[in-house]
């Protein structure tokens, strides 16, 4: 399984700022290596968020996203205590959900 | 979200230097400052830190152990405030060690792995990467703490000295020595404020920044990988990994900088 992500969510009034730091090389794919072949592509395709086991966050990531990738968003009607779950999935077929309580 | 970070940092930067014109003149070093700003959220070196807490905790190598025990200056085990008193002397080794041949002496005598598997790794690779990881996490349990390294043993006081000759010592294609960029105040290259080591540069600067993460090549970089990379830009040859010449250079930064609050671990581009 690949390295854990750091999330950490902050409940402010009736919303919460979540912050996810993945760990993810992200090769776009259009990289060359010293011998001139391309480097293929492995990177985050998506990603979903849920509170509380309700689904609230879900994009989609090309390869312009860089290395070690930092994703920000707020969620309505999040208060502390909550349990906030991000999965991301890549092209390889990997995945990686980790879990945070809102503070 | 962070997009490709040449289109966002250009378009900032774009931003800022235009609204600088309308009002008072921005300088390009403010304007650095808050493009670090906008990076300091979310810095990379966390997942460095955790992976190196890991590393610390988790039994491994030939003999099936833990770092738990490892001596890095303040008793076994002690891990909060040794970053910021190291390169030190060690008596079981007799000799100064900074924070990385240190892990390298407590990976060796503990787990039983071979000091080879790290020193002859490549940057970002196996071992070494491990080793940057651990180091990464030892040091950030001083953040915020004063620099303070200890000058009370001969060996400490001849590697200051050491020290101090190469900082001065001019060689290479270019004839650079450390002194170059780094003995006066106010020098800059490119986009980077190049402190003055011949003193103290202030808190979070220069010896008190590194291990740092590196935004502009995704990689967590120690002091060790900041030497080396310094004299591979002098055009010098590569010093080897954790030589006795890099640990006199820690020590000529690290006793200058004297009562400097470590800020480490930081981001830069």
């Amino acid at each position: 399984m690949a390295d854990p992500m750091r999330i950490r969510a902050q409940a402010s009034g009736d919303k919460a700022t979540v912050r996810v730091l993945m760990s993810h090389e992200m090769e776009s794919g259009q990289r060359k290596d010293a011998s001139g072949k391309i480097v293929p592509a492995w990177h985050i395709q998506n990603v979903t968020a849920s509170l509380n086991g309700k689904p609230v966050f879900s994009c989609e990531w090309g390869p312009a996203v860089s290395k070690n990738p930092f994703l920000q968003f707020t969620v309505k009607g999040a208060k502390a205590g909550d349990k906030i779950s991000v999965t991301w999935k890549d092209n390889k077929g990997d995945t990686r959900t980790d879990e945070a309580t809102v503070s | 979200m962070r997009m490709t970070l040449n289109a966002a940092a250009v378009a900032a930067m774009g931003l800022l230097l235009a609204t600088g014109a309308a009002l008072a003149q921005k300088t390009s070093t403010q304007a650095i400052e808050e493009y670090r700003e906008m990076l300091q959220d979310g810095n990379p070196a966390d997942l460095f830190e955790a992976k190196g807490e890991d590393l610390w905790k988790q039994k491994r190598g030939p003999r099936n152990a833990s770092l738990e025990q490892c001596d890095l200056g303040k008793g076994p085990g002690v891990v909060k405030g040794v970053f910021v008193e190291l390169p030190r002397y060690f008596a079981d080794t007799g000799k100064v060690q900074d924070l990385e041949s240190r892990l390298v002496t407590c990976m060796s005598s503990l787990q039983g792995i071979d000091p080879k598997a790290v020193t002859e790794a490549a940057w970002g690779r196996g071992e070494r990467a491990n080793a940057t990881a651990l180091a990464t996490w030892v040091a950030a349990q001083s953040k915020g703490l004063a620099f303070n390294l200890p000058q009370s043993h001969a060996q400490e006081r001849t590697m200051y000295e050491v020290g101090k000759r190469l900082f001065f010592q001019r060689g290479g294609a270019h004839d650079f020595a450390c002194a170059s960029c780094h003995g006066e105040d106010g020098k800059r290259v490119r986009l980077q404020d190049l402190p003055r080591l011949t003193g103290n540069p202030g808190d979070g600067i220069g010896f008190a920044a590194w291990p740092a993460y590196r935004v502009s090549s995704g990689q967590m970089w120690t002091m060790q990988h900041r030497l080396n990379d310094c004299y591979r830009q002098q055009r010098f040859p590569e010093p080897d990994y954790i030589s006795d010449a890099t640990v006199a250079l820690g020590v000529y930064m690290g006793v200058n900088a004297k009562g400097a609050k470590s800020a480490v671990p930081t981001i830069k581009r």
